[in-house]
């Protein structure tokens, strides 16, 4: 990778290897209608045969003003607004929103909520790596692994929709903790989805993680290491598989996670292939951060579930930001408040949009047939890069 | 009727008009059978609401597509995109007219070879020439089609084609070492004097022949000229209504086309197994014709099988995968078969056992090997470690 000059993006290095023909580049339209895509992204591609020399993302298909409507909703009505960014993970975007408003208003969130918090943020980025991990495998020709996943993505989207009545866009949080206490019996069912998940890991890895074909499409594509990651302010699964040992829940800890035992995945070669070997790790971490929080709750029963917050919601004017590590890397809001019952800024740090920036470079110098790789493997979701 | 005017020109009508329906007919099927066994494979139900368990699906299916609209790209080369689809078809139906499907058939009096064509003494020859015409159709539909992501399509194929015909013809060759002769029927009589089916002696290359063929009916993991995921449907992108499904049915059409040629080269054709053993002449009591086509579905379902299990090659692997695997391997598979032949008889029986007690090991190995050790703190691969 050569060196970026400051202030410039398109600092690409030369394509190895001659041109394949000689002939002038041919530009190909990647998107917005195209499976492959994970949405509504647009990529024009130059290809000199099948071989990329550059993409160029066009973006905006989905651009909904999200964070002007901010502005016009109260702070409590701003919640459903942060499920339809990311939307395979509404849990912890109401959660980082959540996180910033309480900073502001400085209560305190009850220990039960904290954990109620973290156990719906866990499922979640199960789920949500388990569908990234459905969609990366079918990009690249295996279709199966997409029903394994999907089988048990089913079974947490069925546990949030008894939770808090939504399978998809949650709006499960509030301001100073949770909206509903927990369904009788509902830790039980978790719990009887959670201990026997290992299996299930177990068998997307029987499918993918051994077989030839799999590590030849994977091993050595879009590489990324540590030194552009952070260049590029990437983070989440993309940063950890460069070596990078960066998780919000460990950096910069909220909530109860200093009391949890988990551990950070790590890569070596930041490639596809160390991407989905961090992201089938830290399914696993999950399901064990799930299982102590189930622990915990167990022996504390209570009805504790929002702290002491006013009626009207009206932070003092300031400015405060607040990250949770959502399953994609650092999702953070950052709040203006003028001191009145609505946000007078709110600004979200979206990880799909910071990690999206660096595909060009990834995709330069592939074929065609990687690009499908290189989308998925950073692991994007349309709805928050445009919000 | 005169003798002439019933051998020359009533039957092969008959038998060229079965073929052509039965490959149609065959192909739809085959669709619902897919669907199936992929449910299977993939814990789900798979089509079971048209008929019992599902199985007019495929006639619905049929329907559809004969009504739905025929879209023409405006800037497409309107008679090379009509002309694509065929001259994918066609190759199908013809190979399975060349392939015998039985040894005889005695009808209303009149006793016939179970054949569409004639059994020529160059019939594998004229096979792969055929087989190679199919190629011509996704090339010219990715090209007339006017439109980038069919060209892209067309263009990997002519390289896939390229890269895998040559694997395949050696793989063939080997056959033909084995029986001393170009014609089908011929080939099957050899396995039945030489007492085994030739893919033992073969098994490399009944491999190599079965690898290629999956590359050439562009079947997973070699689907790169449809790249679904990729180029969307690569050639068949711009192609609507019947015109599609002729393609499909072409696809389909090739997978019998490949497994009926596998089995007459490799697993005696409509011989049972063991033909010269006395004891299994129980076994004849099956018909030929359902050896036959037994030993075919079997094929068919392991191109199902490969479907639902792996993953799509890339372009550039798969030619690497052609030329520096499977040619090598092919050309030194032709040396042993050569000299086991030159040996004789018995020289086919040894390189037989040979092979099956290496792929016998083989299993074993792959069997007895230690589980991985996953567990939520050790990983799978020593890419990744965790930090505490």
């Amino acid at each position: 990778m050569s060196e970026p000059t400051p202030g410039t993006v398109a600092q690409f290095p030369p394509l190895a290897g001659p041109p394949l023909l000689g002939l002038h580049e041919m530009e190909l339209n990647f998107g917005p209608q195209h499976p492959s895509t994970h949405g509504v992204l647009r990529l024009v591609l130059k290809v000199d045969g099948e071989r990329i020399v550059s993409a160029r993302p066009d973006i905006g298909y989905l651009h909904r003003g999200t964070e002007k409507l901010f502005e016009t909703e109260t702070f409590p009505m701003v919640i459903p607004h942060t499920d339809r960014m990311d939307y395979v993970a509404a849990a912890t975007n109401n959660h980082a929103y959540c996180l910033v408003v309480e900073k502001l208003l400085g209560v305190e969130v009850p220990k039960r909520a904290q954990y109620i918090r973290v156990l719906l943020d866990e499922m979640q980025r199960i789920s949500s790596h388990v569908l990234w991990l459905a969609t990366a495998a079918i990009d690249l020709g295996a279709i199966t692994p997409f029903f394994y996943t999907f089988r048990d993505r089913e079974v947490i989207l069925d546990l949030f929709e008894e939770y808090c009545g939504a399978r998809l866009t949650l709006n499960c949080m509030r301001i100073g903790g949770l909206p509903v206490d927990l369904t009788p019996g509902w830790l039980e069912k978790v719990r009887a989805f959670t201990e026997p998940f290992e299996k299930c890991i177990d068998e997307y890895e029987d499918l993918l993680t051994e077989n030839r074909i799999w590590k030849e499409r994977t091993v050595g594509i879009a590489v990324l290491d540590e030194k552009r990651c952070i260049e590029w302010g990437v983070t989440g699964p993309v940063l950890r598989a460069a070596g990078k040992a960066w998780d919000v829940r460990r950096a910069l800890p909220y909530e109860c996670y200093p009391e949890l035992e988990f551990d950070i995945p790590v890569g070596k070669n930041a490639d596809t292939y160390d991407r989905y070997l961090v992201r089938v790790a830290e399914i696993r971490q999950s399901r064990r951060i799930v299982l102590q929080c189930l622990d915990w709750l167990e022996k504390n029963p209570g009805t504790e579930i929002r702290g002491k917050v006013p009626r009207v919601i009206k932070p003092p004017a300031g400015e405060a930001y607040a990250s949770v590590e959502a399953p994609k890397g650092e999702l953070g809001f950052h709040l203006v408040a003028s001191g009145g019952n609505k946000p007078y800024r709110l600004h979200v740090r979206p990880p799909s949009f910071i990690n999206l920036q660096a595909l060009p470079e990834m995709a330069q110098g592939h074929l065609v047939g990687d690009l499908v790789a290189v989308i998925g493997t950073i692991d994007i979701v349309l709805g928050e890069v445009d919000r | 009727m005169s003798h002439t005017l019933l051998h020359n020109v009533l039957i092969p009508f008959i038998k060229g008009l079965v073929t052509v329906v039965a490959v149609g007919l065959a192909a739809g099927v085959l669709t619902w059978i897919e669907r199936r066994l992929l449910g299977r494979l993939q814990i789900r139900k798979g089509p079971n609401r048209v008929g019992p368990q599902g199985f007019f699906q495929w006639i619905a299916d049929t329907i559809k597509l004969i009504f739905k609209e025929d879209i023409v790209p405006s800037r497409a080369e309107k008679a090379l995109h009509l002309l694509g689809p065929l001259l994918l078809f066609t190759p199908a139906v013809v190979v399975l007219g060349l392939v015998p499907w039985g040894p005889e058939l005695t009808l209303f009096g009149v006793t016939t070879p179970l054949h569409a064509a004639a059994d020529l003494n160059v019939g594998l020859l004229l096979i792969l020439a055929v087989s190679t015409i199919g190629v011509y159709g996704i090339i010219l539909s990715g090209w007339a089609s006017n439109s980038k992501y069919p060209l892209l399509g067309g263009l990997r194929s002519a390289a896939q084609l390229i890269s895998y015909e040559v694997p395949m013809g050696l793989a063939v060759v080997s056959a033909i070492l084995m029986s001393g002769s170009l014609s089908m029927v011929e080939i099957i009589e050899a396995q039945r004097k030489a007492g085994v089916w030739f893919v033992f002696p073969g098994l490399i290359a009944f491999f190599l022949y079965f690898v290629s063929g999956v590359a050439e009916t562009n079947r997973t993991p070699f689907d790169l000229p449809e790249a679904e995921s990729e180029l969307v449907g690569g050639f068949h992108t711009e192609y609507s209504g019947f015109r599609w499904a002729v393609f499909f049915m072409s696809e389909y059409g090739n997978m019998i086309s490949i497994s009926a040629v596998a089995t007459t080269l490799f697993f005696g054709g409509w011989l049972r197994p063991f033909p010269n053993v006395a004891w299994l002449s129980f076994l004849d009591v099956i018909p030929a014709f359902f050896w036959f086509s037994g030993k075919v579905f079997l094929f068919l379902l392991v191109y199902i099988w490969f479907r639902a299990t792996f993953p799509r090659y890339r372009f550039d692997q798969l030619m690497a995968l052609g030329w520096k695997t499977l040619i090598p391997i092919s050309l030194g598979n032709l040396a042993l078969v050569a000299i086991a032949v030159l040996w004789g008889a018995a020289g086919l029986k040894v390189l037989g056992a040979v092979l099956v007690l290496l792929v016998a090991a083989g299993f074993f190995a792959v069997w007895r090997r230690p589980a991985r050790p996953r567990s939520s703190t050790t990983m799978a691969s020593s890419n990744v470690e965790v930090r505490a």
